[in-house]
């Protein structure tokens, strides 16, 4: 027996997130790390568990296991209740066929059973890209008082960034009269957040109709909203005013990680009420040495500072040696800098070891380092380069970039 | 992995050595190293030597202490089962609800002790600090075929001579059995000092209390050790690592500062095993452009806008512009505002020193302030 649920979450977190290059090489984009501590999708996470949602499905595919080891029973949200929790629901075999999620309106018609077994009112569709602090229970609000088929939450953009997201064009009420995806001329500057509520019993029949339409491309954005939108039915924006930041690809990755740096950040960390969860790591207080020199940087546990950080944002584990420079970067868990290097506008990813010496970016262009990369003593590695994850890396390379 | 033993934490301790520090609590829930409490040590140690059955003893001021525990998930030990036990003391016939010493709190929880099933039980107060597992102990009460195997460490320098508090001084023979041992002695001549934890055979462990208390007897080392040190066979085994003691407040003072050295916190935090602890779910530790940080240890959660130096930062601790800290251990959700200047001071949770304030202490007398108050 299952026990019936008003709202059953759908975070969609198998996106590769090809924008985020070496970064998402061997993980799934909702799994990369931010604000020293913080995995992207520890927001969506955590915003279902404030806002009363306690179920979850976390629909996986691309490189899905770090992901799945991140989640596991749903205990840091919370989310391991007895009639609810988060469950990854990755593609599989059913019947005869067994097929990859080929679209976001694909990923939960697939999943129809599962959300059938709590016969919910409204199904919450949430991807795993997006930094933010939402009450999905304020929505669902707004949803019902309108008697709504489907509600979209929309922020304000700048207007010239509008063309790069979804835009919602509505009536003075708010109805959606037309949905614009990333339009060359945008009539507005609400766009899309992916956060949608559809009524489940409405939004099951388009996802069977759509499943069935072999033109289709098996989206939200592309066909599904379109086709509800041709057949008169009630879609509303939900308009929503906070922080909300896209992640997706590595600028504003760093971008946002340093917005965390301002002197009173967009982004409210420490507000008691809306915790943000994730799982910890478990380790002590960090060591700062009488070396160190840390300005304007958020440290996390476990650390230890031997070297100068400026403007970053180091995860738990870090070791910065003697004499090393780090500033406007990140650095990501169990990665070490060795003495005497330098890392400039970097974004290093996990346990990563950077010898001696280095030189790593000098600013205008981000330079990333993927996980489990090793940089032999002296190395440099160019503004704006990359380098895969796992490679070891002896002598300096190229220089076809200066 | 040990699978037959369970573990008993006597976390009854009310050391008034501790002054101000333990008015309010007991000694295992005494927080520790910026993030820990005292008795995290001794449970973590058990749980990474697979021990899943946990029975903790609580006496006086325990409510920080089941705070604290909760349900033991954060040990791994909320498990269907055994898991974690929490045994605070009830009044019975046999009872009036205060132990007199060790031996009755044991004898207390007989019922959590017969009902166990299995077949060590490892024995342990909250107020040492070390990590270690029971693996090679055990075996080693095995082979030897100990009644009661006691794990000491030996100390070469002897800090706190006259404020000890359970100091337990063995004398052992060229075999490694304990022949003489002494308790908080000025005098003594061992370096070879108890860690308050023992391995003994469950069923001897319930004969011994319930012989012990029915002569009137309540104390475990002077009465159920030291009465017995003909009739039992009790080993002693060495633990080779670190070992910080909650003795005084000198002690306490003494364990968060030597947390600063790279190879104590080594041994304490980075080796195989874990310290696990109550999980709080901080932010980074946020430094500003103004802030100036040397030879400390900052958990999650900090703000840190002032100057601090040789010192212990708990979790979500403030300091503001202007503030100095130098040689002081500042608790959780302590606040510091700007332009105060504190010197060898243990602030207690929550404090907030306002604006300007002056607090000097000693190295060897740190003045400390009591939880929640304004300065």
């Amino acid at each position: 027996m299952t026990s019936k649920k008003k709202t059953v979450a759908m975070l969609l977190a198998g996106g590769k997130g090809s924008r985020l290059g070496v970064l998402t090489k061997h993980r799934a984009k909702p799994a990369v790390t931010y604000g020293g501590k913080y995995r992207i999708i520890d927001f969506p996470l955590s915003n279902c568990i404030h806002s009363g949602i306690d179920t979850v499905g976390v629909l996986t595919q691309y490189e899905p296991l770090e992901l799945n080891a991140y989640i596991g029973t749903g205990a840091p949200w919370d989310l391991d209740g007895i009639t609810g929790g988060a469950f990854i629901l990755p593609p599989h075999q059913k019947g005869e066929l067994g097929e990859w999620y080929t679209g976001t309106a694909n990923a939960i018609y697939q999943n129809f059973y599962f959300i059938d077994r709590y016969e919910p009112e409204n199904i919450l569709v949430l991807s795993g890209d997006h930094i933010y602090k939402m009450d999905y229970s304020d929505m669902l609000k707004a949803h019902a008082a309108k008697g709504a088929d489907a509600t979209i939450a929309v922020i304000r953009v700048p207007m010239e960034e509008a063309s790069r997201f979804g835009i919602m064009n509505t009536d003075d009420d708010l109805r959606i009269t037309e949905f614009d995806e990333k339009p060359k001329q945008p009539k507005n500057d609400m766009a899309s957040m992916g956060v949608y509520v559809f009524n489940w019993k409405k939004i099951k029949e388009y996802l069977i109709e759509d499943a069935k339409d072999e033109k289709s491309s098996n989206d939200f954005g592309k066909n599904v909203i379109p086709k509800m939108l041709q057949n008169d039915e009630k879609l509303y924006a939900y308009p929503f005013d906070g922080y909300w930041k896209d992640v997706g690809t590595i600028y504003s990755l760093w971008e946002s990680n340093m917005e965390l740096l301002q002197d009173s950040p967009g982004l409210d960390l420490y507000d008691e009420g809306w915790r943000i969860f994730s799982r910890n790591p478990n380790m002590p207080p960090h060591f700062v040495d009488k070396s160190a020199k840390i300005k304007n940087s958020l440290i996390s546990e476990g650390c230890h500072i031997y070297g100068v950080v400026e403007n970053s944002i180091i995860s738990a584990g870090v070791v910065i040696g003697e004499g090393a420079v780090v500033r406007d970067s990140i650095v990501m868990q169990q990665t070490q800098i060795g003495k005497n290097s330098k890392v400039i506008m970097g974004i290093i990813d996990e346990e990563t070891q950077v010898g001696e010496n280095c030189e790593i970016g000098g600013g205008g262009e981000i330079t990333v380092l993927g996980t489990k990369v090793v940089l032999r003593d002296g190395v440099k590695v160019a503004p704006g380069e990359s380098v895969g994850a796992g490679r070891t890396v002896r002598k300096t390379e190229g220089g076809a970039k200066k | 992995m040990i699978r037959d033993a369970f573990g008993l934490v006597y976390a009854g301790e009310q050391n008034m050595n501790l002054r101000e520090l333990v008015y309010h609590r007991t000694v295992g829930a005494l927080p520790v190293g910026g993030r820990y409490r005292a008795i995290d040590f001794v449970l973590s140690n058990m749980v990474n030597s697979g021990i899943r059955n946990v029975g903790v003893i609580a006496q006086r001021s325990y409510h920080s202490l089941m705070d604290h525990l909760g349900s033991g998930k954060e040990w791994d030990l909320s498990r269907k089962e055994d898991g974690l036990f929490i045994l605070p003391p009830f009044s019975s016939s046999e009872n009036r609800g205060e132990y007199q010493g060790i031996v009755d709190a044991i004898k207390g929880v007989m019922s959590y002790v017969r009902r166990s099933k299995q077949q060590y039980c490892i024995f342990s107060g909250s107020y040492s600090i070390y990590n270690s597992t029971y693996d090679d102990a055990l075996s080693y009460h095995i082979e030897t075929g100990a009644d009661i195997t006691m794990l000491y460490s030996v100390e070469e320098n002897d800090f706190f001579r006259g404020e000890r508090y359970n100091d337990v001084r063995l004398h052992l023979n060229d075999e490694g059995r304990l022949i003489d041992m002494e308790v908080n002695s000025a005098l003594s001549d061992s370096k070879m000092v108890g860690l308050d934890t023992y391995i003994i055979r469950k069923e001897l462990l319930e004969y011994l209390v319930e012989d012990c208390a029915s002569r009137g007897k309540h104390l475990f080392v002077s009465d159920l050790l030291m009465g017995n040190i003909n009739r039992l066979k009790i080993m002693g085994y060495r633990h080779e690592g670190y070992v910080g003691r909650l003795h005084s407040v000198a002690s306490y003072y003494k364990l968060n500062m030597d947390m600063l050295r790279p190879d104590i916190s080594g041994d304490l935090f980075y080796g195989d095993n874990q310290i696990y602890t109550k999980i709080k779910d901080e932010v980074p530790a946020k430094y500003s452009k103004t802030s100036n940080v040397k030879n400390s240890l900052v958990a999650n959660g900090c703000i840190i806008e002032g100057e601090v130096e040789d010192s212990v930062l708990f979790r979500s601790v403030y300091v503001g512009k202007g503030a100095k800290i130098k040689n002081s251990i500042i608790m959780q959700d302590s606040e510091v505002y700007n332009n105060s200047d504190l010197e060898y001071v243990i602030l207690d949770k929550s404090v907030n020193i306002r604006q300007g304030r002056r607090l000097v202490g000693d190295k060897v007398f740190p003045v400390i302030i009591r939880k929640g108050a304004i300065v």
